[in-house]
């Protein structure tokens, strides 16, 4: 018996077919996108001089009109609190409706399909809708952000009913209690803590998100960015840039503190 | 040969783990180290190849002094100490194969390291190897499906490849069971003698000691308190070197200082 | 468990989180710049937009699904770009394999300002320099990914196990071999995991860089919005729908299939 001197590592996929087959597809793929970008050298290379124009215009940031992004942020903050509060609110009834083993299964599809509509669609997506239907301004983005905390609270919440202990409904149940009175009092304390851990996390999401959808002319802080962005004031598109990120990361720590407090 | 010199350790600030520790290793035998947990015996194996990086003293394998070399020369003289650990250390996510070959990193080219194409004379070496060992049906597989003595095979097969002039071997056989344990200690001891290898084994099991070693070293406080074959160490010497606890040698040697 | 009692110190601080809470909201009502007419109103303006956009108008399906295919490539060439670069800042922010506290912070401040400002911001700057376009697009994802992966990858390579590390520098392996061979294979689960992740969280965002003119599907809803062609928004809608949903389904049988 001789000993071998070649080895191979196994392959990932152990079928040659189906490897090279895979390794077409993605040479394939990536020729045929990367390969067609519209790549234009004479943009890109103006792109160059621009971006340094806009560096040496955003430089140094100007706080000249602070006035105007305090009103800004201070409007984000409000959009993000109502919308958090009444997402909240119509998270709870949503998420019984989602829960499989509460919900009757017509129910339950319907609320399942609810957030997932509330979910897929990108809270800009959502913006630019309700500013057409209800105007520019906070309204748009506090409606906005209300459909985007849904979709996340409902669902997580819909989990946590889902896991629910079931002996106290049963023990209300047999008091002779009536449906809703027994919803309320044997599950909703259950579900408060994390309820409330969810509201402060989806505070802090719906503060960044409303930087965001502003842009698209939903109120706030991001209206008045995209304002200076469209007026070239890159200094102060800057400025409102770089207090967007402090308050991101300092909502962050705090909404993160909060919660590590709670558990 | 493997020469000690004055070797001492100490973590931080505390008190010294190895203390003005001499030893010296020649040829091809096979030495355990025993001595109570926290008696440094972990701490002197690892200071060999700089795992822990001493305080003072020297210590010379075969003429390179190893505690002033810089990290590239110290990369060159580590592939000359090969090392056997007690949770065997295996990457569990790779093959037996490459972890085998693992022990060669010091020698191939990094092209070979990233697509696995190792030269031929490795692979033969690591097949002959495995087979010596019992596991050359698994080189394929990945480590985490190994049971702990094939485990340990492929961590005593990856330490070979490196042509090492050492073997240290850090408890090998502790998280094993009583069979496999012996099985690994005859293999190692099989192996010191088919390889011309001096083999450094900390161990617990006091009668394996005796049965497999040709020299004991007797650990206490971070110091040598017996060197010896193993028919003399006897009963006396025995509580000797597990009497007490280190914390309470601390203070003896406190007091005595 | 006893859930109807609380202290009385707890019942306290309940009752103060929700003063709290209400005060908040109370002030936020109170100073939010809205029209109140407007309010009451949206319900029937809502209504009133559903019943414009249906039926959906498949007129356009064609370049709709163009738009979608471009999206589809935006998210997956940024993603890829993505996960290549964010190795590197990975490596350098982990505690455990970064070089030197320079580099430590370096990738710190990369992770935090790539993290920090929103794709549809980077979006806006990149548009400024390249113009209009899916390069914008690609580019504006990539920067937002960079800090998402590098960070999520960065802290599983801090919770490796460090016994084969280890093992391996005992074998004499240079640092980069060392990663090569303990390391890279430990976070390899997890990379695939954070990379999916990510191309799916992708997906939807590039739906809307064409809002600020970075390509993709966008534009198209974009257009038919300021042409009030509402039939046709509500089409775009759908293929978004459809390509959320899909996405969503290729990624978890991806997930199942590499992990
Ligand atoms: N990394 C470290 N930092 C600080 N102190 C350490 C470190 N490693 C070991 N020590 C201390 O050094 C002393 C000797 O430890 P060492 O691991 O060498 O003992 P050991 O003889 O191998 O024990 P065991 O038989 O339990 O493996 C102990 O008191 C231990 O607490
Ligand atoms: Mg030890």
């Amino acid at each position: 018996m001789t000993t071998p001197t070649t080895w191979r590592k196994p392959p990932f996929i152990a079928s040659p077919v189906l490897r090279w087959a895979f390794y077409i597809a993605v040479a394939i793929y990536l020729v045929g996108t990367i390969g067609t970008l519209p790549i234009d050298w004479e943009r890109a290379s103006e792109g160059l001089t621009r971006a340094g124009r806009i560096f040496s215009g955003a430089f140094p940031p100007s706080f000249a009109r602070s006035d105007l992004m305090i009103t800004g942020f201070m409007e984000s903050l409000k959009i993000a609190i109502l919308a958090t509060v009444l997402g909240l609110l119509l998270s709870v009834p949503l998420a019984f409706m989602a829960a499989r083993n509460i919900a009757p299964k017509p129910v339950y599809f319907v609320g399942r399909g609810l957030f997932i509509l509330a979910r897929s669609f990108h809270p800009v997506i959502v913006a630019i809708i309700f500013v057409k239907a209800v105007g520019f301004g906070p309204l748009a983005g506090a409606l906005t952000l209300t459909i985007y905390s849904i979709g996340f609270v409902a669902k997580l919440l819909a989990e946590r009913i889902e896991e629910i202990d079931f002996g106290q409904v049963e023990a209300l149940r047999s008091v002779g209690a009536p449906y809703l009175v027994t919803m309320v009092y044997a599950i909703v304390p259950q579900i408060m803590p994390r309820l409330v851990g969810l509201g402060i996390y989806q505070l802090d999401s719906n503060l960044r998100a409303s930087a965001v959808v502003g842009i698209v002319g939903a109120g706030g802080i991001g209206s008045t960015l995209a304002n200076a962005f469209g007026r070239y004031d890159y200094d102060f598109a800057l400025a409102i840039t770089m207090v967007i990120v402090g308050a991101i990361l300092i909502s962050e720590a705090v909404s993160g503190k909060i919660r590590k407090n709670m558990t | 040969m493997l020469e000690i010199n004055n070797l001492v350790k100490r973590y931080g600030k505390g008190a010294p783990v190895l203390k003005d520790l001499n030893l010296s290793v020649q040829g091809e035998q096979l030495m355990s180290i025993i001595g109570s947990s926290g008696a440094g015996k972990s701490t002197l194996l690892r200071c060999i190849n700089r795992l822990v990086e001493p305080t003072s003293g020297t210590i010379t394998l075969n003429g390179t002094e190893m505690t002033t070399l810089g990290a590239k020369d110290l990369r060159r003289a580590r592939r000359r100490v090969g090392m056997v650990f007690q949770s065997f250390n295996l990457v569990d996510r790779l093959t037996v194969m490459e972890n085998v070959q693992s022990g060669r990193l010091g020698y191939i080219s990094t092209w070979a390291a990233i697509t696995r194409r190792y030269p031929a004379a490795d692979i033969e070496r690591a097949f002959e190897l495995m087979e010596r060992v019992g596991i050359a049906q698994y080189a394929n597989k990945r480590a985490d499906e190994l049971s702990g003595g094939e485990r340990q095979r492929v961590g005593v097969v990856r330490a070979l490849m490196q042509r090492p002039e050492i073997l240290l071997a850090d408890e090998p056989t502790a998280s094993l069971d009583p069979k496999t344990s012996e099985q690994i200690m005859s293999l190692l001891r099989d192996l010191a003698n088919e390889l011309n290898l001096p083999v450094i084994i900390n161990i617990h099991n006091v009668t394996e000691a005796k049965e497999f070693s040709d020299r004991i070293v007797g650990m206490r406080y971070g110091r040598i308190i017996f060197d010896d074959k193993p028919a003399a160490l006897d009963a006396a010497q025995m509580d000797e070197i597990y009497a007490g606890t280190p914390s309470q040698d601390r203070q003896d040697m406190g007091a005595v200082a | 468990m006893d859930w109807a009692r609380y202290t009385p110190a707890q019942r306290m601080k309940r009752y103060g989180a929700f003063f709290g809470v209400a005060l908040l909201v109370t002030w936020a009502l109170g100073s939010i710049d809205v029209i109140w007419e407007w309010v009451w109103d949206a319900p029937v303006q809502l209504a009133d937009l559903f019943t414009r956009m249906v039926p959906p108008d498949p007129t356009n399906l064609e370049t709709i699904l163009w738009a979608t295919w471009e999206t589809i490539n935006i998210a997956t060439i940024a993603t890829m770009i993505a996960v290549v670069l964010s190795l590197p800042v990975a490596l350098i922010s982990a505690q455990n394999t970064t070089p030197n506290v320079v580099c430590l912070w370096i990738g710190r401040f990369i992770l935090v300002s790539s993290r920090s400002v929103n794709t549809i911001i980077w979006a806006l700057l990149f548009v400024a320099i390249f113009g209009p376009g899916i390069i914008a697009g690609i580019i504006a994802i990539m920067f937002r990914s960079i800090g998402f992966l590098g960070k999520l990858l960065g802290e599983a390579i801090e919770e490796i196990d460090h016994a084969p590390v280890e093992a391996l520098q005992a074998c004499g392996a240079s640092r980069f071999r060392v990663v090569l061979y303990g390391i890279v294979p430990q976070v390899m689960p997890a990379f695939f995991a954070i990379s999916i992740l990510r191309w799916d969280i992708n997906l939807r965002e590039s739906t809307v860089l064409g809002l600020v003119g970075a390509g993709g599907i966008g534009i198209i809803l974009q257009g038919a919005i300021d042409t009030f062609q509402w039939q046709e928004v509500s089409m775009v809608l759908l293929t978004i729908l459809a390509l959320v949903i899909v996405g969503e389904v290729i990624a978890s049988a991806l997930r199942k299939k590499l992990l």
